[in-house]
């Protein structure tokens, strides 16, 4: 499979979100970790920009950290089509993809 | 498979190094070997062994230093980075002429050749950082 790309970025901080989304082509995750899950919190333009790219192209897949939403209180806030990991998931995403881009 | 780390930020920076423990954590118990963690810029902070942090919060050096000895992981703090910022081995403090040193059990002070080997010797490499 392709690229993981990781984003530990708010998308209100920082356009790392928005680098990746660019770069993220057929096969590959994106993985929103630390302050990156606002990005899969409902009625965020982040989070439409999610949805547009899955309808764009359903190769590219989302997921985010499951303890990191919790940590924020989001984890009932998730917008439509990301999967919620643990770190055991996190890991088995890294056995699955060829490499890791983790956007800093 | 065969992963290496790479840690960027310091500890109580923001999360990186808590990440990267929960990753290295989760990665053993699925089986899978951690070539070497490799301590860059200000991740070399997490090296000290002379951080005190209140009792109900967690002790950053002292999970990393327990998770290496446990595993028999090789952490390795990059050297020029680490002088920089006044982590030194006594090998190190005593070249340098220094009065103390302060580097936690499991870790040891080497160069990038080391993060070049890993990125080699590694099915996958990981950063953390700010």
């Amino acid at each position: 499979m392709g690229l993981l790309h990781t984003v530990n970025k708010s998308p209100f901080e920082s356009n790392t979100f928005d680098t990746c989304l660019g770069y993220a082509l057929d096969g590959s995750t994106v993985l929103l970790i630390e302050d990156g899950v606002y990005a899969a919190t409902i009625g965020t333009r982040a989070s439409e920009k999610i949805q547009q790219k899955i309808q764009s192209n359903n190769d590219v897949s989302f997921a985010v950290l499951g303890p990191d939403l919790q940590a924020r209180g989001l984890e009932n806030k998730l917008a439509d089509g990301i999967k919620v990991v643990d770190y055991e998931g996190f890991v088995n995403l890294v056995a699955e993809h060829d490499s890791v881009q983790s956007w800093l | 498979m065969k992963f290496s780390i790479q840690i960027n930020e310091g500890p109580y920076q923001h999360q990186a190094s808590d990440t990267a423990y929960q990753f290295a954590k989760a990665a053993l118990a699925a089986g899978h070997e951690i070539f070497r963690v490799f301590f860059y810029h200000d991740g070399v902070n997490n090296a000290t062994r002379l951080a005190v942090p209140p009792q109900d919060d967690r002790n950053v050096a002292k999970q990393w230093s327990e998770l290496a000895l446990e595993n028999d992981l090789d952490m390795v703090v990059c050297i020029a980075a680490a002088q920089r910022r006044g982590i030194m081995d006594a090998a190190e403090a005593k070249r340098q002429g220094l009065d103390a040193d302060n580097l936690m059990a499991g870790f040891r002070i080497s160069g990038l050749g080391q993060l070049i080997e890993a990125g080699i010797e590694s099915d996958r490499l990981i950063v953390f950082g700010a």
